[in-house]
C-alpha cells in the first residue's frame, strides 16, 4: 500500500476533506443552523412580528397543541392523501413510458425531449395557468371533458370534491416524466447478456420481464419515489397558485397550513413545533425506506 | 431469412405499438403547454370565450400587457393626447388606457437570470468535489454523511424560512442576489451530490489511477480525467439544478420583495382589471419557460445520455 504515498500533491485525506468540507459548511450554516434555530424557537412562545417582545421558554406545550389539534391531521390526511394517489400514478404511468420508451423506436429520443417539459416548469406558474384551464366557465380542461361526456358545468378548483384530483391531476402531469427518466436508466442498465441467458434457456418474455426487468428497474424506480415522497410531503408552491388550499380546507396540504400559521398569524413558536413534527415524520419514513431499498438493491 | 437481426430487438409491430402510445401521450401532455403558448398570442376577449378557440386572430396585446403598466383613462382624455407613436402605444389606447411605464418583469427576469446560473455553477461545482470524494474516499460515517446530505432537502422551506429571514437580516443578505445564490445553492447541492455520486462511481478508478502513476496530483487528476469523463452526469445534474432554482417559489416569496424577486412570484401578480389577465400571464409563463426548454434542448443529448450513462458503456 505504501505506493499511494508516493504520488505527488496533497494526500487522499487532505483531498477528501478538501472537497467535502465546503459542501458540508454550507449545509450546516444554511440547513442546520437554522434547523437548530427553529427547533429551539419551537420551545418559546416567539411572534416573530412581534419583535421587542422577549421570547419565553414554554417546554413541550406547543407540542401538545398541535399534536392535539384535529385540524393538523385532518391536514396530515389531506397530505397523505395526496401523496398516495400522486406517486401511485406516478410510478405506473412513469414505469409504463420507460418501458414503452425502452423499444428504441425510431425518434424516441425527441419524445422524451418533449414528454419531460412538463417538469422543467415552475410549479407555482403552472398553478396559475391550470386556474385558467380548470376555469367553470371558459376552461380547457372542461370543455374537453365535456366533449367526451357532457358532466354539465363542473368546478375543480371550487368543489372539495374535485379539488383534491385537481391537484393530484396536474402533479402527476408535471411529474410522472421523472419517474420515467429514472426508470428509463434503469431498464437501460440491465446488461443485454443476462436477456441472451434467459434467451438460450427459453424463458418466455413474461417471466424475462418478471426476472431480469423487474427487479432491475425496483431500485431506480423506489429512488424516483423517494424524490418525489420528500417533495410531494412539502408540496407548496404549485397548489397555492391553485388552490391556495380551498375550498374550505379541502386542499391545504401541511406545508400550506404550516405557512399561514407562521406567515399570516405569525405564531412562529408554534409553527416551528409543527416543522419540527413534520420533519421528524419525514426524516423517519426517509430513513426506513432507504434502509429497505438498500436491502432490495443487495438483493 | 433474416439472421442479423438480434432476437433481442423488439419485434418492428411491438415498436409501432409503442411509438404510437408514446406519440399519442406526448400529444395530449403537450396540450396545457401549447394553450398556455397560444393563449400568449390571444387578444383578453378571445382567451374567455367559450368554447375555447383554437383558431384565432394573434394579438401581443399579452405581450405588451406583460411589460408595461396601464392604466384606465376617459374617452375625452384620450381624444385629447396627441396621436400614438407607435403599434403598442396604439393597442393600448383601443381598449381606452395609457402606458404610464414599463413593468418590473424585465427586472424579475433577470433577478432569476442571474441567481439561476450562479447557483447553478456552484452547486454542480462544489456537488462534484463532494461527489467525487464520497466516491474514491473512505469517508469516516459517509453513509451517515450521505444521508445526512439528503436529509436536509426533507426540510419544508416554510419551516427554515424564518430562520433564515432572520439571519439574512444580520448578515445584509436579505433581498439580495448573493443571499439567493447562496440559498438556492445548498437546497441543491444535496440533489447535486446523490446524482453526482452516482456518474462518479461509474468512472473506473483505473483512469485517474493511470494518470497519477503518469505523474499527475490526485487534483490534477481530478480536473483533468474524472471531470471531463463526468461531463454528462454534470450537464444532467445541471440541468436539475438550473430547473429547481429557476422554478423556486416558496423561498423567494417569503424571501425577497424588491431588489432579489424572481419571476415566479411575480408571474401570478400580473392582475388585469376584473380578474386575471390570461394571455399577460400566458406571455409571461412563455418567456420564462423558454430557456429552459431552449437549455434542455441544447443539452439534449447530454440529458439523456447522462441518465443512461450506466448503459452507454456496458
Amino acid at each position: 500500500m505504501s505506493v499511494k504515498k508516493k504520488f505527488k500533491g496533497l494526500s487522499d485525506k487532505a483531498v477528501a476533506w478538501l472537497f467535502i468540507g465546503p459542501s458540508v459548511f454550507l449545509l450546516l450554516a444554511i440547513n442546520i443552523y437554522p434547523l437548530i434555530y427553529a427547533i429551539r424557537m419551537s420551545f418559546t412562545n416567539f411572534y416573530a412580528n412581534k419583535i421587542g417582545r422577549e421570547p419565553q421558554f414554554v417546554g413541550l406545550k406547543n407540542y401538545i397543541k398541535v399534536l392535539n389539534k384535529e385540524a393538523i391531521w385532518e391536514k396530515m390526511q389531506v397530505t397523505a392523501n395526496f401523496m398516495f394517489w400522486t406517486l401511485l400514478l406516478q410510478a405506473v404511468i412513469g414505469l409504463g413510458l420507460a418501458l414503452l420508451l425502452n423499444r428504441k423506436f425510431k425518434g424516441n429520443e425527441l419524445l422524451t425531449t418533449l414528454i419531460v417539459l412538463p417538469m422543467m416548469l415552475s410549479p407555482a406558474v403552472v398553478g396559475v395557468f391550470w386556474t385558467y384551464l380548470y376555469n367553470p366557465q371558459v376552461g380547457l380542461f372542461n370543455y374537453v371533458i365535456n366533449f367526451f361526456h357532457d358532466f354539465g358545468s363542473f368546478d375543480m378548483i371550487g368543489s372539495s370534491v374535485l379539488a383534491p384530483w385537481s391537484i393530484v391531476i396536474v402533479d402527476t402531469w408535471m411529474w410522472t416524466p421523472f419517474t420515467m427518466l429514472i426508470c428509463l436508466a434503469g431498464l437501460r442498465s440491465v446488461p443485454n447478456y443476462l436477456y441472451e441467458a434467459a434467451e438460450v434457456d427459453r424463458a418466455s418474455k413474461w417471466q424475462q420481464f418478471i426476472y431480469i426487468t423487474l427487479p432491475s428497474v425496483l431500485p431506480f424506480l423506489l429512488l424516483a419515489l423517494l424524490f418525489r415522497g420528500i417533495e410531494n410531503f412539502k408540496m407548496f408552491d404549485m397548489v397555492v397558485e391553485l388552490t391556495s388550499g380551498g375550498p374550505g380546507s379541502a386542499t391545504e396540504l401541511a406545508s400550506i397550513n404550516l405557512k399561514r400559521e407562521a406567515f399570516e398569524k405569525w405564531k412562529t413558536g408554534y409553527s416551528s413545533a409543527f416543522a419540527v413534527i413534520l420533519f421528524v415524520t419525514i426524516f423517519g419514513f426517509g430513513n426506513v425506506y432507504v434502509k429497505v431499498m438498500n436491502k432490495i438493491k443487495e438483493r | 431469412m433474416d439472421t442479423s437481426r438480434s432476437y433481442l430487438e423488439p419485434s418492428s409491430f411491438s415498436k409501432k405499438l409503442a411509438a404510437t402510445i408514446i406519440i399519442v401521450y406526448t400529444v395530449i401532455t403537450l396540450i396545457p403547454i401549447s394553450w398556455m403558448v397560444m393563449t400568449s398570442f390571444k387578444n383578453v376577449n378571445s382567451a374567455i370565450s367559450y368554447p375555447p378557440e383554437v383558431f384565432f386572430e394573434p394579438s401581443l396585446e399579452g405581450y405588451v400587457n406583460l411589460f408595461t403598466n396601464r392604466s384606465r383613462q376617459s374617452q375625452e382624455y384620450l381624444d385629447s393626447l396627441p396621436p400614438p407613436e407607435n403599434w403598442y402605444e396604439e393597442l393600448v389606447r383601443s381598449r381606452e388606457m395609457v402606458i404610464t411605464g414599463p413593468s418590473k418583469f424585465l427586472g424579475r427576469y433577470s433577478n432569476s437570470m442571474i441567481i439561476g446560473f450562479g447557483s447553478t455553477f456552484a452547486s454542480v461545482f462544489l456537488g462534484a468535489l463532494a461527489a467525487y470524494a464520497f466516491s474514491r474516499f473512505r469517508v469516516p460515517l459517509k453513509d451517515d454523511l450521505l444521508f445526512f446530505i439528503l436529509s436536509t432537502r426533507m426540510f419544508p422551506p416554510i419551516a427554515v424560512a424564518v430562520p433564515i429571514f432572520i439571519m439574512y437580516r444580520k448578515l445584509g443578505l436579505g433581498d439580495t442576489h448573493l443571499g439567493m445564490i447562496i440559498l438556492y445553492t445548498v437546497v441543491n447541492l444535496s440533489l447535486a451530490v446523490w446524482l453526482l455520486k452516482g456518474f462518479m462511481d461509474e468512472i473506473p478508478k483505473e483512469y485517474e489511477e493511470a494518470a497519477m502513476i503518469d505523474g499527475y496530483s490526485r487534483l490534477q487528476a481530478f480536473f483533468k480525467v474524472v471531470l471531463p469523463q463526468a461531463m454528462t452526469g454534470i450537464a444532467a445534474t445541471a440541468i436539475f439544478c438550473m430547473i429547481f432554482s429557476w422554478n423556486e417559489y416558496a423561498f423567494a416569496v417569503l424571501l425577497t420583495q424588491f431588489n432579489a424577486q424572481t419571476a415566479p412570484p411575480f408571474i401570478p401578480t400580473i392582475i388585469g382589471e376584473g380578474g386575471l389577465d390570461w394571455p399577460a400571464i400566458g406571455a409571461g409563463t412563455t418567456l420564462f419557460l423558454l430557456p429552459v426548454m431552449i437549455f434542455t434542448i441544447i443539452l439534449r443529448k447530454h440529458l439523456l445520455r447522462g441518465i443512461t450513462f450506466g448503459a452507454v458503456r456496458k
